[in-house]
This record gives structure tokens, C-alpha cells and sequence, in this order.
């Protein structure tokens, strides 16, 4: 039987080999994507980010649970960093959620950053649409939040949840210049320890510069001792009714498709350019004559541009 | 110790001696680039007093049997008696294990060591799903009283000392020791013996966890209060390097990674309320014991030293018991080879020796055949011999520390020390061992020695002899120890017997009494005692505790 | 191959003795490749069903515990059962020489004794992964 029909028929094996296909570039993904697009779109997408040590697998693994006891299914893409040195990585997020990974109504799946481009997040995009197809109700994608990619694979999400932990102390000001005004709800996790009030107050204080109609809530939890992770999963509801009620998420989606779409154009074009250049050597040519100020980068680069017009 | 004029002499003439040794090596290389210890510390090709040279005898020695101990914890050591010599085992039924202690008593064994197998660790009875073929295969199953009532059957626990390699469940198998003796008429303050009861070093290195670490703590203290009141000579604790060394650590972690823990359990005990000085003379340490003999014994002089300083000056302990850090050794599980294993043999004396030497008040020493399988009898008797041939022919054990004085010990005790107390300081600041567990620090600081170890023998670094040199074709080896798989059902036979035979309303209410407690701030021996009576098996006792508990999550760096 | 190779490292059954899980984890990881890692006690239904969920090309595991006779040919017995019989599965601990044939019959491809370097290890599986 054809993947895509297998899928359809909820065949995990299918699902897992067609998110490793779209990974690695198979252009037989992207057919099958194609074919099944029109079936995407109906789970509601959860993007997990925050500090590492935040405990954000450990929380996934309890709002999972949550999300079964209500009888619904769950996706959960978990995103590591690929070592750039060796292009290998270990990871290790199933360790926190081994009691989800004999449940059938919850898949697991996780990648590797792989160092590639702007590649991270089509290969992400496309695991969420295999599981959104596959029949996940949530989907859930955990990112550790420190480089651009990954923040902005969380952002495109409908629900960014943001996961800060006390003890970061100053770490707190760098990390809300770049990434904090992405959160849509907020967790303290570890909130039994020393300074988590503090920690929720400074969130608190930055959120008060957001004039939108959606107050961020910032919940205080306990993930390994399962605290407050209902009341966290009924912030994420709301956010996502509120989404809805205000016709907001319609606008998010276009422009996450927008985004989308552009971020496809950008890597077929850089394809198409490195193709036609021979394989980088016009480039690299280019370059080491740029480089020797023989020629400028702007005339270089207009030369490689007319190669694919 | 040295006066200021004669060190200066030294020190020159050790500067010169310097110049000459670098002259002549750019002649005649050396074997190696850098030489450096079993723990990869650097080592010098000659030590002087220079390289001591603070080094003040009373302050840094003092006398065996008093502070700081490094010589020793006692005056004479051994020439009153020898260490314990100690040999772990255990293995399928309790029947089978209770032949083997009998055996182990008569070939001159001085006290026995019980190995339990993995379920009955993690507090699972043998018919519990995740029990499935692990039962009786690492050591011997105990899901009930009626286990061990068989386990101790003809040993008279008033002669002997019983050293049990438990740890989250330890109180629940403490009070089937104790009810064992009850039956024997023997009462609870003429046992003698230890429990391992180190629940930081499972989250570290071990992984024979079950509870969290907040109620795991708590089970400990309630051990040390019940034990300084009803059981005064038991060892309530052996804070352990042995299995963080085993993990990959340096010997200088090894130390400062234990005596962390150690502080930890006082900090917890004394936050309980308890008094230093009823607990402290009763918490004993389990240190390895690997192949580079001279770090080994260095190690083994700067953990008491360090020790006592701690207690002395952290804690304010008076007693001096309380200061004298008292520990039992196994030799290195992690040094033996699959390959040529009589080569072990050589390794396990070596090992021995680095034991005796450094002052070590117990020892087991492994069977040649364990990178293979469980010992055989032939093989533990080997292994026991080791022991009686370094205590009655090797002169090692005749005078007290004969190692003290050596510029090159003193240098590296003084070493292992500094090392193992940064380690110390970088956890305290973290906010004491079980948050530097929480965090990952400690797995990650092990892991690391333990991934440079591994790369330096694949890249020749490190010999290992019959494993990356000198080896040979060899036949795979004969008349291995296989448990028979039948232990599994015999032991859920046994089990389905005594839950039909036992009073299950009685269980019932032991039970529920001890739940209820869980949620109190008493001491739960008690309680876990009577359900022991009750013949309640360990594992309705450890799920009990369970449902209030939950379970520890482990925290892997990689 | 343009792509990682992918792993998953499991210790099945109840020992904590993960060292050697962690080392090999290690170093295939510096070998390019990407290592799922599981943790302690897993069952073979667990480390079944996250293999199929990883799509992984090698289920490496890892047991000292001395029940390798009924764990690890379980997990190749589910694996069939869930028609993933693509998936090379080694193993590696303190495994008697005695076990090594009835584990490689039920379909174990190679057990990695105590002493095994890591690069016989890597080379084992670049050389005999079933997918391409």
C-alpha cells in the first residue's frame, strides 16, 4: 500500500518514515504533502520554548498526559541541537516522557537541528503536518530557546508556551529582549524553589507593555509533581478560543502560510542558484576574486543571478 | 616539618635535578610524552619535600586512631585484627544464597554480604511485570519475610555481621532483618551489620531508584533515628564512591562526589532534628579500589582527612567517632577484562594491597570471571584467598599506614584532597548534592572522565593488558555461574502460596496504617515493620508508599 | 548516504549501570550519527514502539542485568509483530559467550562483549544498516 493511503489510515509506521523522508529531503515527501494538504489543519499546534534546564520536556510529558486523561491524542515533535562539529547529536527528550511511549494516542518524534539553512523549520513544518494527518488532535513542538530557528519554529505555532524557570537571574533581561514577546502563555516551572514569585513578577512587569486584547497568563507549576499543569492546559484552551472568537487565528494562519510560502520560495531559488553555479564554483570563484578586491560582492553577485533568469 | 634553609637546599638541588631530567629526555625520550595516574593527574618523575612543602606531621598525620585520621581509624589497625573480609553474593533463590553464606562462613568468610536481585532493589515482588527474567539473576530475590526467614536459616544473627547492598527499599529489608532475628530469638540491639542506603549515588550513578528525593531522604533519617535507638550497632548508611568510580569517575571525584552525598544525608539528619553525634559514629563509607595502587591508597588517606575536618569544623561533631571516617572497599568491577580473565586474578591482588594499604575496614574482592557472568564458587574462592594471602603473607597489614612519609603519597593525598574539596565548594554552591543531582553537574563531571577514559584506551593512551595489547585468540570461557531460569517461576509459586496462606485483612490494615503515616511527619520503621510481621511483601510495602511517594525522574546529561 | 544515520540506545530491563549506554551514545553521536537516547528500564514495548516512532535504522541495547535471554529477543519478536523488521538491533553488556548463538538466532545481528572498542561498534553498523 502507498504511504500516503497508509497514513491516512493511521499507520504509525507510515507517519514516522514520511517525517524522516520530508528530513532528509526526499522530494517524494513533499508529492505526498501535496496530495494530503487539504487534510491539515485541524490540530491545534503547541510551540514549547524557554531556557535549557527549564524542565520543558518534563512539562510536555505531564500537559500530554493532561490532554489524554481528556480523551484526546497528542504529537510531540522535540527539537535538540545537531553538534556542527561531528553533524551528530544526542537526544535525549524521550528519557522524560517514557511512560507516553506505549500509550497508542501519543506519538513522539525527535530531530535533530542538522545545521541546515532554514531547513529546520520546513523539516519541522512537515512532521507537524504528517501527525496533523495522522490524527493528532495536539501538536505539540519543544525547542530548546536559544538560537533564531528554533524560537521561530515555536513562534509558528498557534500556541507559543513559554517556560521559565527561577534562578536565571539576570539571564531573565537578555532573554526577553529576543524571545519573550513571543509568548502567548506563560509557565514558571521548579515554582517551589527559591525566587519563583520574583521570576513571575518580572514576566508580569514586561507584560505590561503588551497593549493587545490577549493578556499573557503566567502560570506558576511544578512539572515533575504534576502542579499546575491543568490549570497551564486551560490557559492554552483559552488562548486558542480566544484565538478563534476573534477571528485572530485565521489571520495567524495566513501569515504563518504566508511565511511559508516564502520561506519555499527562498530555498528553491538558493537550490536553483547553487545548481545552476556548477555545483558552488562560480560562487566560490566569485568569492575568492572578491575577496582579493578583483571584483566587487554586488557585480558578483548580479552575475550569479543572471545564470538562473 | 622541614626547616626553611634545608627546603631551600632541596628545592635547588630538585631544580637542577629538573634541568638535568629535561636534558636528558630530549636525548633519550621518555615512553611516554606525560605519565599520568590511573585517573589521568599528571605525574612527575620524582617527588621531593619540595613538593610538600607545608606539609606538618601532627596537622596533616596526627597518630592512627586519632584526628585527623589519615593514617587510620584505629591505634593498631590491623594487628588486632584483620579488615572483614567481605564477600558479596547472592544470587537466585534464598534457598541457593543461604548454601553459598554457609559455604562462604566455613572457607573463613567473616561476614556476609547480600546481593539482592534487581526487582527486590527497585522494590518490585518477582511476579511484577517489570520482573520479568531479572528475578534472582544479579542477587537473591526477597519479596517476603518468609524469604529471608529462609535466607538466614542456621546463621545465627548475633554472630554475624550482614552487609546488604540495598538501597531505596533498605528500610523495608532492615525490618525483615530484624524480624528474622526476632524469630531467632535474637533482639534488635545485638545485630551488627550495615545497609547501603545511599539513595544520592543511585540517582548518580547506580539507578536502583524509586522514590523521589525529598520522601527518599526522609526514609533515611527515619533509618538513623529508629537504628540509634533500637539497633545502636547497625551501620545505618554506606555512603558509596564505589559506583560513581565504577561510572567513570576520577579517584579525586570519587571522593569529593561521596563526601558531598555524605554532607548531604548530615545536613538532612541534623534538619530532622537529630544529633550529630548519634548518628555520625554510625555512617560508614564503600570506597573502589583500582589498579594504580599508590592514587588508590593516597585517595583512601585524604577521604578520612577530609572527613574529619568536615565534621569537625562543619558540623561541630565532639565525638570523636563522629570524625573517623570508617569504609568498606570493593575492588574495581570496571578494571577487569573479559579477556585473559585470570589476568584479573593479578589485577583484583593489586587492588588488594591498595585496600590494605590505604586502611580499609571491610573488603570484597571480585571473582576473575565477573566481566563475564556471576562468580562461580571455584572463582569466589580465588578471590577470597587473595585477601588471606596479603593479611597473613605479605607483611602489608603488620605495621600501620607504611606508606605515610613517601614525598610522592603525601603529595597526592594532599592533592586528591584539594581536588575533591573544589568539587565540594562547586556543589555547595550549586545548594548541596541533591540539587547538583537535580542539575545534571555530577552525571555530567563523571561522564565526561568516562568518555575521556574510553577514547584514550581505543586510542592506545591507555594499555589495558589482553584488551588493546598483548592479547591473544582464546576460546570462549567454560563452566560459567548460569542462574537456572526456573527462579522466576519458583519465586512467584512461593509468592502465590504465602498471599493465599498469610492473614490478608491484617495485611490490609499494616498497610493502610503505614500509608497514612506517609502522609505524616512519623518515623515509618515502625510501621514498615509491622507490615513486615504481617508478611506483607516488599512490594505492596514500596507500592504503598509509591501512590503517596510517586517516583524519581531521572535527570540524564549527556 | 546524504543523511545521519539514526540509533536508539536503550537499556531494557531493571540494572542502572547506564555508563556504557552513555559512552556508545557518545560516541556515535561524534560519529555523525543521531542517537536517540531512552534511559533506564525500558521495556521491549517501549523501546519497540519508540523505534518505529524514531524511524531509526539501529535499536542498540544495552543490559547488564543478566536478562538479555528474555529481553532481547522480545524486542525482535515485537519488531516483526509490527512489520519494522528493517531496523538492525545489536546489543551490548556483560552477555555471556554461551548466549551469544541463541540471541543471534533470534535475530539479534551482533552482541558487543565488555572491551569492545566504540569504532567496532560504529563500523558494525555503518556496514550492515538495511536501509540506504
Amino acid at each position: 500500500m502507498a504511504l500516503a493511503e497508509r497514513l491516512l489510515q493511521g499507520d504509525k509506521r507510515a507517519a514516522a518514515r514520511l517525517i524522516s523522508m520530508a528530513e532528509n529531503h526526499d522530494p517524494e515527501a513533499v508529492e505526498i504533502l501535496k496530495s494530503l494538504y487539504q487534510r491539515t489543519g485541524r490540530a491545534h499546534v503547541i510551540g514549547i520554548t524557554g531556557p535549557p534546564g527549564a524542565g520543558k520536556s518534563t512539562l510536555t510529558d505531564k500537559l500530554a498526559k493532561a490532554i489524554r486523561a481528556r480523551g484526546k491524542t497528542v504529537g510531540i515533535i522535540a527539537v535538540d541541537p545537531t553538534s556542527p562539529f561531528t553533524g551528530g547529536s544526542i537526544l535525549g527528550d524521550r528519557v522524560r516522557m517514557n511512560d507516553l511511549s506505549t500509550d497508542p494516542g501519543v506519538f513522539i518524534r525527535s530531530m535533530g537541528t542538522r545545521g541546515h539553512l532554514g531547513g529546520l523549520s520546513k523539516a519541522t513544518q512537515a512532521a507537524v503536518k504528517v501527525l496533523d494527518i495522522y490524527g493528532a488532535d495536539y501538536i505539540f513542538i519543544e525547542t530548546v530557546g536559544v538560537g533564531q530557528s528554533e524560537v521561530d519554529i515555536a513562534k509558528n505555532a498557534d500556541t507559543t508556551l513559554m517556560v521559565m524557570v527561577p534562578g536565571l537571574g539576570d539571564d531573565i533581561q537578555a532573554i526577553k529582549a529576543g524571545i519573550m514577546e513571543i509568548g502567548d502563555v506563560f509557565a514558571v516551572n521548579k515554582a517551589d524553589r527559591d525566587g519563583a514569585k520574583r521570576t513571575a513578577t518580572e514576566i508580569e512587569m514586561m507584560l505590561d507593555f503588551n497593549k493587545t486584547d490577549w493578556r499573557p497568563p503566567v502560570q506558576m507549576v511544578i512539572a515533575v509533581d504534576n502542579k499546575g499543569v491543568e490549570e497551564l492546559l486551560g490557559h492554552i484552551m483559552d488562548h486558542m478560543t480566544h484565538m478563534k472568537e476573534t477571528g485572530k487565528l485565521e489571520k495567524k494562519r495566513v501569515l504563518n502560510s504566508k511565511l511559508e510560502i516564502i520561506d519555499l520560495i527562498q530555498e528553491n531559488l538558493m537550490r536553483m542558484i547553487l545548481d545552476k553555479s556548477s555545483k558552488e564554483d562560480l560562487i566560490n570563484n566569485l568569492a575568492t576574486e572578491v575577496a582579493a578586491r578583483k571584483a566587487d560582492p554586488y557585480t558578483a553577485a548580479e552575475m550569479v543571478l543572471k545564470e538562473i533568469k | 616539618m622541614f626547616d626553611k634553609e634545608k627546603l631551600g637546599q632541596i628545592k635547588e638541588s630538585a631544580e637542577a635535578f629538573q634541568a638535568k631530567h629535561q636534558k636528558s629526555i630530549e636525548k633519550r625520550p621518555e615512553r611516554k610524552q606525560t605519565f599520568e595516574t590511573g585517573s589521568g593527574a599528571e605525574v612527575n618523575v620524582l617527588y621531593t619535600p619540595a613538593d610538600i612543602p607545608e606539609f606538618d606531621y601532627m596537622e596533616d598525620l596526627g597518630m592512627p586512631g586519632s584526628y585527623p585520621y589519615t593514617r587510620g581509624v584505629q591505634t593498631n589497625m590491623y594487628r588486632g585484627r584483620f579488615w572483614t573480609m567481605r564477600m558479596y553474593a547472592g544470587f537466585a533463590t534464598a534457598e541457593e544464597s543461604n548454601k553459598r553464606y554457609k559455604y562462604l562462613i566455613e572457607q573463613g568468610s567473616m561476614g556476609l554480604s547480600v546481593a539482592f536481585d534487581l526487582p527486590t532493589q527497585i522494590g518490585y515482588d518477582s511476579d511484577h511485570a517489570l520482573a520479568e527474567g531479572e528475578v534472582g539473576k544479579v542477587g537473591v530475590a526477597i519479596d517476603s519475610l518468609a524469604d529471608m526467614e529462609i535466607l538466614f536459616d542456621g546463621i545465627p544473627l548475633d554472630k554475624v555481621s550482614t552487609s546488604m547492598t540495598i538501597n531505596a527499599p533498605a528500610s523495608v529489608l532492615l525490618a525483615m532483618y530484624i524480624a528474622v532475628a526476632e524469630k531467632q530469638g535474637v533482639s534488635s540491639d545485638q545485630l551488627r551489620g550495615t545497609i547501603q542506603n545511599d539513595i544520592l549515588k543511585e540517582y548518580i550513578a547506580r539507578g536502583t531508584y524509586i522514590f523521589p528525593t525529598e520522601p527518599s531522604m526522609r526514609l533515611i533519617t527515619n533509618i538513623f533515628e529508629y537504628c540509634s535507638k533500637h539497633v545502636p550497632q547497625w551501620n545505618t548508611i554506606s555512603i558509596s564512591g564505589y559506583h560513581i568510580r565504577e561510572a567513570g569517575s576520577t579517584a579525586a571525584q570519587e571522593v569529593g562526589f561521596t563526601l558531598a552525598d555524605g554532607i548531604a544525608y548530615v545536613d538532612a539528619a541534623i534538619k530532622a532534628g537529630l544529633d550529630v553525634d548519634v548518628f555520625a559514629p554510625r555512617l560508614s563509607f564503600f570506597f573502589n579500589a583500582h589498579n594504580d595502587i599508590l592514587e588508590e591508597v593516597a585517595k583512601y588517606r585524604a577521604a578520612r582527612r577530609l572527613w574529619a575536618r568536615i565534621m569537625k569544623e562543619r558540623f561541630g561533631a565532639k565525638d570523636p567517632k563522629s570524625m573517623a571516617l570508617k569504609f568498606h572497599t570493593q575492588t574495581g568491577g570496571s578494571t577487569l577484562t573479559a579477556q585473559q580473565p585470570e589476568n584479573n586474578i593479578v589485577r583484583v591482588a593489586i587492588q588488594t594491597l591498595a585496600a590494605v594499604l590505604g586502611g580499609t575496614q571491610s573488603l570484597h574482592t571480585n571473582s576473575k570471571d565477573e566481566a563475564l557472568a556471576l562468580p562461580t564458587e571455584d572463582s569466589v574462592r580465588v578471590a577470597l584467598r587473595t585477601q588471606q594471602i596479603v593479611a597473613y603473607e605479605s607483611g602489608a597489614a603488620d605495621t600501620v599506614d607504611p606508606l605515610a612519609g613517601s614525598y610522592y603519597i603525601e603529595a597526592k593525598t594532599n592533592q586528591i584532597e584539594k581536588e575533591a574539596m573544589e568539587y565540594i565548594k562547586k556543589i555547595d554552591e550549586i545548594g548541596g548534592a541533591p540539587k547538583a543531582i537535580d542539575a545534571g553537574y555530577i552525571q555530567q563531571e563523571i561522564m565526561d572522565a568516562a568518555y575521556n577514559y574510553q577514547k584514550d584506551i581505543e586510542a592506545g593512551k591507555r594499555i589495558i593488558v589482553g584488551m588493546n595489547k598483548f592479547q591473544i585468540k582464546e576460546e570462549a570461557p567454560k563452566g560459567l555461574l548460569k542462574v537456572d531460569p526456573s527462579v522466576g517461576e519458583l519465586q512467584k509459586n512461593k509468592l502465590a502460596e504465602l498471599r493465599a496462606k498469610r492473614d490478608n485483612a491484617l495485611v490490609q490494615s499494616k498497610l493502610e496504617a503505614l500509608k497514612a503515616a506517609c502522609s505524616t511527619d512519623a518515623n515509618l520503621m515502625p510501621f514498615i515493620l509491622d507490615a513486615v510481621r504481617a508478611y506483607a511483601t516488599l512490594g505492596e510495602i514500596c507500592g504503598v508508599m509509591r501512590e503517596v511517594f510517586g517516583e524519581y525522574q531521572q535527570s540524564v546529561q549527556l | 548516504m546524504d543523511r545521519p544515520i539514526r540509533v536508539l540506545v536503550a537499556k531494557p530491563g531493571l540494572d542502572g549501570h547506564d555508563r556504557g549506554a552513555k559512552v556508545i551514545a557518545r560516541a556515535l553521536r561524534d560519529a555523525g550519527m543521531e542517537v536517540i537516547y531512552t534511559g533506564l528500564r525500558q521495556t521491549p514495548e517501549q523501546i519497540v514502539n519508540a523505534t518505529i516512532q524514531e524511524d531509526v535504522d539501529v535499536v542498540a541495547m544495552s543490559i547488564l542485568s543478566g536478562a538479555h535471554n528474555t529481553l532481547l529477543p522480545k524486542v525482535v519478536e515485537l519488531l516483526k509483530a509490527e512489520k519494522a523488521d528493517d531496523v538492525l538491533v545489536i546489543g551490548g553488556g556483560v552477555i555471556p559467550d554461551d548466549d551469544i548463538p541463541f540471541l543471534k538466532e533470534k535475530g539479534i545481528a551482533e552482541i558487543f562483549t565488555p572491551g569492545t572498542p566504540t569504532s567496532v561498534t560504529i563500523d558494525f553498523i555503518r556496514a550492515n544498516i538495511k536501509r540506504k
